[in-house]
Protein backbone atom coordinates (compact mmCIF):
# COMPACT_ATOMS: atom_id res chain seq x y z
CA UNK A 1 0.00 0.00 0.00
CA UNK A 2 1.48 3.75 -0.93
CA UNK A 3 1.03 6.91 1.33
CA UNK A 4 -0.26 8.11 -2.06
CA UNK A 5 -4.28 6.78 -2.89
CA UNK A 6 -3.43 8.09 -6.53
CA UNK A 7 -0.45 5.42 -6.70
CA UNK A 8 -3.04 2.69 -5.45
CA UNK A 9 -5.74 3.62 -7.57
CA UNK A 10 -2.93 2.95 -10.78
CA UNK A 11 -2.50 -0.57 -10.10
CA UNK A 12 1.46 -0.38 -11.08
CA UNK A 13 2.35 -3.43 -12.72
CA UNK A 14 4.75 -6.19 -11.73
CA UNK A 15 7.80 -4.63 -10.26
CA UNK A 16 10.19 -6.44 -12.09
CA UNK A 17 8.78 -5.95 -15.87
CA UNK A 18 11.22 -4.31 -17.95
CA UNK A 19 10.03 -1.33 -19.37
CA UNK A 20 12.28 0.12 -22.33
CA UNK A 21 11.59 3.10 -24.08
CA UNK A 22 12.46 3.25 -27.39
CA UNK A 23 15.02 5.22 -29.46
CA UNK A 24 13.38 8.79 -30.71
CA UNK A 25 10.24 8.19 -28.62
CA UNK A 26 11.06 10.90 -26.96
CA UNK A 27 10.76 12.91 -30.27
CA UNK A 28 13.46 15.13 -31.32
CA UNK A 29 15.36 18.69 -29.96
CA UNK A 30 13.77 21.97 -30.64
CA UNK A 31 16.41 25.40 -29.33
CA UNK A 32 14.38 28.02 -27.85
CA UNK A 33 15.02 31.60 -27.94
CA UNK A 34 12.51 33.81 -25.60
CA UNK A 35 11.83 37.66 -26.08
CA UNK A 36 12.10 39.47 -23.20
CA UNK A 37 10.22 42.33 -24.19
CA UNK A 38 8.74 43.96 -27.40
CA UNK A 39 11.69 45.12 -29.19
CA UNK A 40 14.68 43.40 -27.63
CA UNK A 41 16.41 40.41 -29.29
CA UNK A 42 15.19 36.58 -29.40
CA UNK A 43 17.40 35.21 -27.12
CA UNK A 44 18.68 31.42 -26.80
CA UNK A 45 18.07 30.05 -23.03
CA UNK A 46 17.42 26.60 -23.73
CA UNK A 47 15.59 23.38 -25.33
CA UNK A 48 12.77 20.91 -25.30
CA UNK A 49 12.12 18.14 -26.44
CA UNK A 50 8.85 17.88 -29.03
CA UNK A 51 7.44 15.92 -32.12
CA UNK A 52 7.09 19.09 -34.33
CA UNK A 53 7.40 22.83 -34.12
CA UNK A 54 3.77 23.69 -32.78
CA UNK A 55 4.27 21.42 -29.89
CA UNK A 56 7.74 22.33 -29.29
CA UNK A 57 6.40 26.36 -29.17
CA UNK A 58 3.85 24.44 -26.49
CA UNK A 59 6.75 23.20 -24.44
CA UNK A 60 8.75 25.87 -24.32
CA UNK A 61 5.90 28.18 -23.21
CA UNK A 62 5.38 25.87 -20.42
CA UNK A 63 8.98 25.18 -19.91
CA UNK A 64 10.56 28.53 -20.53
CA UNK A 65 7.94 31.20 -20.02
CA UNK A 66 6.05 30.72 -16.70
CA UNK A 67 7.60 32.71 -14.57
CA UNK A 68 9.66 35.51 -15.69
CA UNK A 69 8.01 37.93 -18.52
CA UNK A 70 7.85 36.79 -22.07
CA UNK A 71 6.36 38.27 -25.37
CA UNK A 72 7.24 35.59 -27.83
CA UNK A 73 8.81 32.18 -28.78
CA UNK A 74 10.82 31.15 -31.06
CA UNK A 75 11.93 27.33 -31.67
CA UNK A 76 13.84 25.76 -34.18
CA UNK A 77 15.24 22.23 -34.92
CA UNK A 78 18.84 22.10 -33.25
CA UNK A 79 19.58 19.86 -36.33
CA UNK A 80 18.98 23.37 -38.36
CA UNK A 81 21.27 25.04 -36.33
CA UNK A 82 24.57 25.64 -38.49
CA UNK A 83 27.90 27.03 -36.13
CA UNK A 84 31.45 27.42 -36.47
CA UNK A 85 33.19 24.34 -35.47
CA UNK A 86 34.08 25.71 -31.88
CA UNK A 87 37.88 24.92 -32.31
CA UNK A 88 38.52 27.50 -34.70
CA UNK A 89 37.45 30.07 -32.21
CA UNK A 90 40.53 31.76 -33.22
CA UNK A 91 39.75 33.27 -36.90
CA UNK A 92 37.36 35.48 -34.55
CA UNK A 93 40.76 37.34 -33.13
CA UNK A 94 41.01 40.76 -33.52
CA UNK A 95 43.54 42.72 -35.23
CA UNK A 96 44.73 45.24 -32.35
CA UNK A 97 44.81 48.25 -34.93
CA UNK A 98 41.41 48.41 -35.97
CA UNK A 99 41.13 52.31 -34.92
CA UNK A 100 39.50 52.95 -38.95
CA UNK A 101 36.77 51.13 -37.77
CA UNK A 102 35.74 52.82 -34.14
CA UNK A 103 34.26 55.69 -33.10
CA UNK A 104 37.65 57.18 -31.77
CA UNK A 105 39.44 56.62 -34.49
CA UNK A 106 38.23 59.64 -35.54
CA UNK A 107 39.78 63.04 -33.92
CA UNK A 108 37.29 65.98 -35.42
CA UNK A 109 37.86 68.22 -32.74
CA UNK A 110 41.19 68.28 -32.99
CA UNK A 111 41.10 69.98 -36.54
CA UNK A 112 38.30 72.19 -35.10
CA UNK A 113 40.43 73.78 -32.41
CA UNK A 114 43.18 74.06 -34.52
CA UNK A 115 40.87 75.86 -37.68
CA UNK A 116 39.59 78.04 -34.28
CA UNK A 117 42.86 79.01 -33.09
CA UNK A 118 44.56 79.70 -36.59
CA UNK A 119 44.14 82.89 -38.09
CA UNK A 120 41.51 81.96 -40.36
CA UNK A 121 39.42 80.83 -38.02
CA UNK A 122 39.53 83.72 -35.19
CA UNK A 123 38.61 86.37 -38.31
CA UNK A 124 35.60 83.98 -39.61
CA UNK A 125 33.99 83.56 -35.79
CA UNK A 126 34.18 86.96 -35.58
CA UNK B 1 37.13 24.97 -41.41
CA UNK B 2 32.78 24.07 -41.59
CA UNK B 3 33.11 20.74 -41.20
CA UNK B 4 34.54 18.80 -37.29
CA UNK B 5 31.99 18.17 -35.09
CA UNK B 6 29.79 21.54 -34.09
CA UNK B 7 27.53 21.23 -37.28
CA UNK B 8 23.91 19.51 -37.27
CA UNK B 9 23.17 19.72 -41.14
CA UNK B 10 22.51 16.36 -41.39
CA UNK B 11 20.75 15.14 -38.68
CA UNK B 12 23.10 15.56 -35.45
CA UNK B 13 26.00 14.09 -37.30
CA UNK B 14 28.52 15.11 -34.17
CA UNK B 15 30.74 12.74 -33.07
CA UNK B 16 31.26 11.95 -29.35
CA UNK B 17 34.64 11.73 -29.45
CA UNK B 18 36.07 8.70 -27.47
CA UNK B 19 39.08 10.06 -26.31
CA UNK B 20 41.62 8.46 -23.75
CA UNK B 21 43.26 10.89 -21.58
CA UNK B 22 46.61 9.02 -22.02
CA UNK B 23 46.15 8.99 -26.15
CA UNK B 24 46.87 13.09 -26.06
CA UNK B 25 48.98 15.06 -23.87
CA UNK B 26 48.85 18.11 -25.35
CA UNK B 27 45.15 18.13 -25.70
CA UNK B 28 44.76 17.05 -22.36
CA UNK B 29 47.38 19.73 -21.05
CA UNK B 30 45.77 22.37 -23.30
CA UNK B 31 42.01 21.32 -21.83
CA UNK B 32 43.17 21.92 -18.26
CA UNK B 33 44.83 24.81 -18.79
CA UNK B 34 41.17 26.71 -19.95
CA UNK B 35 39.76 24.86 -17.18
CA UNK B 36 42.17 26.49 -14.53
CA UNK B 37 42.00 29.84 -16.33
CA UNK B 38 38.32 29.66 -15.61
CA UNK B 39 36.47 29.00 -18.70
CA UNK B 40 34.14 26.94 -19.62
CA UNK B 41 33.95 24.04 -21.54
CA UNK B 42 31.52 23.51 -24.43
CA UNK B 43 29.85 20.78 -26.13
CA UNK B 44 31.87 20.74 -29.46
CA UNK B 45 35.60 20.99 -27.39
CA UNK B 46 37.91 18.23 -26.97
CA UNK B 47 37.29 16.58 -23.88
CA UNK B 48 38.82 13.85 -22.37
CA UNK B 49 36.58 10.36 -21.82
CA UNK B 50 36.56 10.55 -18.16
CA UNK B 51 35.51 13.77 -18.12
CA UNK B 52 32.80 13.07 -20.27
CA UNK B 53 31.57 9.93 -18.23
CA UNK B 54 31.57 11.93 -14.91
CA UNK B 55 29.82 14.59 -16.12
CA UNK B 56 27.07 12.82 -18.04
CA UNK B 57 27.05 10.30 -14.45
CA UNK B 58 26.34 13.41 -12.37
CA UNK B 59 24.03 15.56 -14.50
CA UNK B 60 22.14 12.60 -15.50
CA UNK B 61 21.95 11.26 -11.35
CA UNK B 62 21.08 14.96 -10.94
CA UNK B 63 18.34 15.03 -13.36
CA UNK B 64 16.64 11.23 -12.28
CA UNK B 65 16.34 13.55 -8.73
CA UNK B 66 14.81 16.74 -10.18
CA UNK B 67 11.70 13.66 -11.73
CA UNK B 68 11.86 10.98 -8.75
CA UNK B 69 11.80 14.35 -6.44
CA UNK B 70 8.28 15.21 -7.21
CA UNK B 71 6.68 11.98 -6.23
CA UNK B 72 6.69 12.23 -2.57
CA UNK B 73 5.72 16.09 -2.72
CA UNK B 74 3.32 15.14 -5.65
CA UNK B 75 1.40 12.94 -2.62
CA UNK B 76 0.07 15.80 -1.15
CA UNK B 77 -0.91 17.96 -3.47
CA UNK B 78 -4.43 16.44 -3.11
CA UNK B 79 -3.87 17.56 0.57
CA UNK B 80 -2.19 20.52 1.09
CA UNK B 81 -3.96 22.37 3.87
CA UNK B 82 -5.51 25.26 2.21
CA UNK B 83 -5.57 27.07 -1.75
CA UNK B 84 -2.49 28.94 -1.32
CA UNK B 85 -0.10 26.02 0.10
CA UNK B 86 -1.77 24.10 -3.03
CA UNK B 87 -1.25 26.50 -5.53
CA UNK B 88 2.63 26.63 -4.10
CA UNK B 89 3.01 23.21 -4.37
CA UNK B 90 1.46 22.49 -7.24
CA UNK B 91 4.35 25.30 -8.93
CA UNK B 92 7.06 23.59 -6.99
CA UNK B 93 6.61 20.21 -8.67
CA UNK B 94 6.10 21.47 -11.83
CA UNK B 95 9.47 23.47 -11.61
CA UNK B 96 11.23 20.28 -10.41
CA UNK B 97 9.98 18.30 -13.59
CA UNK B 98 11.07 21.20 -15.35
CA UNK B 99 14.56 21.23 -13.90
CA UNK B 100 14.35 17.61 -14.51
CA UNK B 101 13.88 18.30 -18.38
CA UNK B 102 16.70 21.21 -18.42
CA UNK B 103 19.26 18.62 -16.94
CA UNK B 104 18.39 15.91 -19.30
CA UNK B 105 19.02 18.14 -22.38
CA UNK B 106 22.39 19.60 -20.73
CA UNK B 107 23.35 15.80 -20.02
CA UNK B 108 22.33 14.85 -23.77
CA UNK B 109 24.55 17.22 -25.34
CA UNK B 110 27.61 14.87 -24.26
CA UNK B 111 25.96 12.29 -26.46
CA UNK B 112 23.92 10.26 -24.07
CA UNK B 113 20.51 10.24 -25.52
CA UNK B 114 17.15 10.83 -23.15
CA UNK B 115 15.92 7.52 -23.74
CA UNK B 116 18.91 6.07 -22.61
CA UNK B 117 19.03 7.95 -19.27
CA UNK B 118 15.43 6.93 -18.73
CA UNK B 119 15.93 3.30 -19.27
CA UNK B 120 19.01 3.34 -17.01
CA UNK B 121 16.81 5.27 -14.26
CA UNK B 122 13.70 2.43 -15.29
CA UNK B 123 16.47 -0.54 -14.82
CA UNK B 124 18.06 0.45 -11.41
CA UNK B 125 20.95 1.39 -13.02
CA UNK B 126 20.94 4.62 -13.00
CA UNK B 127 21.35 6.09 -9.37
CA UNK B 128 19.14 9.54 -7.99
CA UNK B 129 18.69 11.20 -4.53
CA UNK B 130 19.15 8.82 -1.81
CA UNK B 131 16.34 10.81 0.12
CA UNK B 132 13.64 10.36 -2.04
CA UNK B 133 13.67 6.33 -1.23
CA UNK B 134 12.17 7.75 2.15
CA UNK B 135 8.18 8.56 2.50
CA UNK B 136 6.20 11.70 3.16
CA UNK B 137 4.19 10.52 6.06
CA UNK B 138 2.70 13.63 6.92
CA UNK B 139 1.87 17.49 5.85
CA UNK B 140 5.17 18.32 7.84
CA UNK B 141 7.19 16.04 5.50
CA UNK B 142 6.63 18.05 2.80
CA UNK B 143 7.78 21.17 5.25
CA UNK B 144 10.84 19.85 6.14
CA UNK B 145 11.06 18.53 2.61
CA UNK B 146 10.32 21.97 1.11
CA UNK B 147 12.97 23.94 3.50
CA UNK B 148 15.80 21.60 4.64
CA UNK B 149 15.98 19.20 1.23
CA UNK B 150 16.12 22.07 -0.82
CA UNK B 151 18.12 24.08 1.36
CA UNK B 152 20.58 21.25 1.07
CA UNK B 153 19.94 21.11 -3.05
CA UNK B 154 20.47 24.71 -3.83
CA UNK B 155 24.33 24.89 -1.42
CA UNK B 156 25.17 21.76 -3.74
CA UNK B 157 23.66 23.56 -7.11
CA UNK B 158 24.85 27.24 -6.57
CA UNK B 159 28.61 24.93 -6.39
CA UNK B 160 28.39 23.22 -8.76
CA UNK B 161 26.97 26.12 -10.78
CA UNK B 162 30.29 27.47 -10.93
CA UNK B 163 31.82 23.87 -12.56
CA UNK B 164 33.70 23.58 -15.81
CA UNK B 165 30.95 22.54 -18.31
CA UNK B 166 28.57 25.46 -19.94
CA UNK B 167 25.52 23.67 -20.37
CA UNK B 168 25.60 22.35 -16.56
CA UNK B 169 26.13 25.72 -15.72
CA UNK B 170 23.59 27.34 -17.25
CA UNK B 171 21.18 25.04 -16.56
CA UNK B 172 22.26 25.48 -12.67
CA UNK B 173 21.56 29.26 -12.93
CA UNK B 174 18.25 28.90 -14.20
CA UNK B 175 17.39 26.46 -11.73
CA UNK B 176 18.88 28.20 -8.77
CA UNK B 177 16.62 31.42 -9.45
CA UNK B 178 13.75 29.24 -8.78
CA UNK B 179 14.48 27.07 -6.24
CA UNK B 180 15.57 30.53 -4.06
CA UNK B 181 11.14 30.32 -4.29
CA UNK B 182 10.99 26.43 -2.97
CA UNK B 183 12.96 27.18 -0.34
CA UNK B 184 11.08 30.43 0.95
CA UNK B 185 7.86 28.53 0.70
CA UNK B 186 9.02 25.77 2.29
CA UNK B 187 10.34 27.73 4.77
CA UNK B 188 7.70 29.78 5.27
CA UNK B 189 5.19 26.27 6.00
CA UNK B 190 8.00 25.15 8.17
CA UNK B 191 7.46 28.02 10.36
CA UNK B 192 4.33 28.17 10.41
CA UNK B 193 3.43 24.82 11.57
CA UNK B 194 6.88 25.59 14.27
CA UNK B 195 4.92 28.94 15.88
CA UNK B 196 1.89 26.89 15.74
CA UNK B 197 -0.07 24.78 18.12
CA UNK B 198 1.33 21.82 20.42
CA UNK B 199 0.18 19.67 17.84
CA UNK B 200 1.55 21.15 14.84
CA UNK B 201 4.74 21.10 16.86
CA UNK B 202 4.85 17.90 17.75
CA UNK B 203 4.01 16.74 13.79
CA UNK B 204 7.69 18.67 13.12
CA UNK B 205 9.61 17.59 15.85
CA UNK B 206 8.45 13.87 14.72
CA UNK B 207 9.15 14.79 10.67
CA UNK B 208 12.85 16.21 11.70
CA UNK B 209 13.46 13.30 13.59
CA UNK B 210 12.58 10.99 10.75
CA UNK B 211 14.43 13.26 8.06
CA UNK B 212 17.74 13.87 9.79
CA UNK B 213 19.37 11.24 8.94
CA UNK B 214 18.50 11.37 4.86
CA UNK B 215 19.69 15.00 5.29
CA UNK B 216 23.17 13.78 6.56
CA UNK B 217 23.35 11.35 4.21
CA UNK B 218 22.29 13.43 1.54
CA UNK B 219 25.64 15.28 0.36
CA UNK B 220 27.19 11.95 0.06
CA UNK B 221 29.83 9.48 2.14
CA UNK B 222 32.78 11.42 4.28
CA UNK B 223 35.73 12.80 2.07
CA UNK B 224 38.18 9.84 3.66
CA UNK B 225 35.79 7.46 1.80
CA UNK B 226 35.54 8.78 -1.23
CA UNK B 227 37.57 8.34 -4.16
CA UNK B 228 39.60 9.84 -7.01
CA UNK B 229 37.80 12.91 -6.17
CA UNK B 230 40.71 15.00 -6.83
CA UNK B 231 40.61 14.90 -10.28
CA UNK B 232 37.15 15.61 -10.54
CA UNK B 233 38.01 18.92 -8.08
CA UNK B 234 40.67 19.71 -10.55
CA UNK B 235 38.54 19.43 -13.65
CA UNK B 236 35.89 21.71 -11.65
CA UNK B 237 32.95 18.66 -12.40
CA UNK B 238 33.22 18.41 -8.33
CA UNK B 239 33.24 22.07 -6.84
CA UNK B 240 33.40 21.07 -3.03
CA UNK B 241 33.91 18.61 -1.40
CA UNK B 242 30.66 15.92 0.52
CA UNK B 243 32.59 17.03 4.24
CA UNK B 244 32.59 20.54 3.13
CA UNK B 245 29.06 21.25 2.02
CA UNK B 246 27.74 19.18 4.87
CA UNK B 247 29.69 21.61 7.19
CA UNK B 248 28.36 24.63 5.07
CA UNK B 249 24.58 23.23 4.93
CA UNK B 250 24.78 22.25 8.73
CA UNK B 251 26.26 26.35 9.57
CA UNK B 252 23.93 27.74 7.63
CA UNK B 253 20.62 25.68 8.87
CA UNK B 254 21.22 23.98 12.52
CA UNK B 255 20.73 27.18 13.82
CA UNK B 256 17.96 28.46 12.46
CA UNK B 257 16.13 24.90 13.23
CA UNK B 258 17.26 25.37 17.37
CA UNK B 259 16.43 28.75 17.25
CA UNK B 260 12.32 27.72 17.01
CA UNK B 261 12.84 25.44 20.00
CA UNK B 262 13.47 21.84 18.09
CA UNK B 263 15.68 19.36 19.01
CA UNK B 264 17.55 17.01 16.30
CA UNK B 265 18.32 13.89 16.97
CA UNK B 266 21.94 13.52 17.72
CA UNK B 267 23.32 14.28 20.87
CA UNK B 268 26.94 14.55 19.49
CA UNK B 269 25.89 17.55 17.24
CA UNK B 270 27.80 20.58 18.07
CA UNK B 271 29.78 23.16 16.57
CA UNK B 272 33.68 22.75 17.20
CA UNK B 273 34.11 26.15 18.68
CA UNK B 274 38.31 25.97 17.77
CA UNK B 275 37.84 24.32 14.23
CA UNK B 276 35.14 25.76 13.10
CA UNK B 277 33.50 22.55 12.18
CA UNK B 278 30.73 20.51 12.85
CA UNK B 279 30.64 17.49 14.78
CA UNK B 280 28.22 14.50 14.64
CA UNK B 281 27.61 10.93 14.99
CA UNK B 282 28.28 9.09 12.16
CA UNK B 283 25.07 8.96 10.88
CA UNK B 284 24.81 4.87 9.39
CA UNK B 285 26.48 5.03 5.73
CA UNK B 286 25.78 1.02 5.79
CA UNK B 287 21.87 1.97 5.40
CA UNK B 288 22.75 4.70 2.82
CA UNK B 289 24.37 2.27 0.46
CA UNK B 290 21.98 -0.13 1.52
CA UNK B 291 18.76 2.08 0.35
CA UNK B 292 20.99 3.76 -2.40
CA UNK B 293 20.76 -0.15 -3.84
CA UNK B 294 17.16 -0.86 -3.55
CA UNK B 295 16.36 -1.61 0.31
CA UNK B 296 14.99 1.94 1.06
CA UNK B 297 11.30 1.77 2.04
CA UNK B 298 10.04 3.75 -1.31
CA UNK B 299 12.04 2.68 -4.13
CA UNK B 300 10.07 0.00 -5.56
CA UNK B 301 6.90 2.09 -5.54
CA UNK B 302 9.07 5.53 -7.07
CA UNK B 303 10.31 3.22 -10.22
CA UNK B 304 6.94 1.40 -10.59
CA UNK B 305 5.47 4.70 -10.56
CA UNK B 306 7.82 5.90 -13.49
CA UNK B 307 7.51 2.85 -15.30
CA UNK B 308 3.94 3.13 -15.25
CA UNK B 309 3.93 6.74 -16.68
CA UNK B 310 6.15 5.32 -19.54
CA UNK B 311 3.92 2.66 -20.16
CA UNK B 312 1.20 4.49 -20.02
CA UNK B 313 2.35 7.30 -22.50
CA UNK B 314 3.59 5.63 -25.07
CA UNK B 315 0.74 5.46 -27.00
CA UNK B 316 0.84 9.32 -27.11
CA UNK B 317 4.40 9.77 -27.80
CA UNK B 318 4.25 6.90 -30.37
CA UNK B 319 1.12 8.32 -32.15
CA UNK B 320 2.93 11.87 -32.10
CA UNK B 321 6.66 10.41 -33.45
CA UNK B 322 7.82 10.53 -36.99
CA UNK B 323 9.48 7.24 -37.93
CA UNK B 324 11.51 8.72 -40.45
CA UNK B 325 13.38 11.55 -38.49
CA UNK B 326 16.68 10.50 -37.33
CA UNK B 327 17.33 12.10 -33.72
CA UNK B 328 19.24 15.28 -33.06
CA UNK B 329 21.66 16.26 -30.20
CA UNK B 330 21.10 19.95 -28.27
CA UNK B 331 23.42 22.45 -29.28
CA UNK B 332 24.29 24.01 -26.26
Amino acid sequence: MSLDPRVNRLKLGDPNAVIKVEEGENWNVYEVFHQEKRGAHHEHVGCVHAPDPQMALIFAKEQFARRKKCVNLWVVKSADILAFDVEDEDMFANNLEKTYRDASGFKVMEKINKFKQSSKGTTDVK
Amino acid sequence: MYGGGYIFEEPNNRQVREEKIHDEPEKLAAFEDRIARGEKIEPGDWMPAEYRRQLIRLIEQHAHSEIIGALPEGTWITRAPGFKRKLALIAKVQDEIGHGQLLYNAAETLGKTREAMINDLLSGKSKYSNVFNYPAKTWADVTVIGFLIDAAAIVNQVANSKGSYGPYCRALERICYEESFHLKQGHDAFIELATGTPAQREMLQDALNRWWKPIMHFFGPPDKTSQHSEKLMQWKVKMASNDDMRNQFLDMYVPKIWELGLTLPDPLLRKNAETGRWEYSDPDWDEFFRVINGGGPCNEERLQVRKWAEEHGRWVRKALMKPTEKHTLPVA
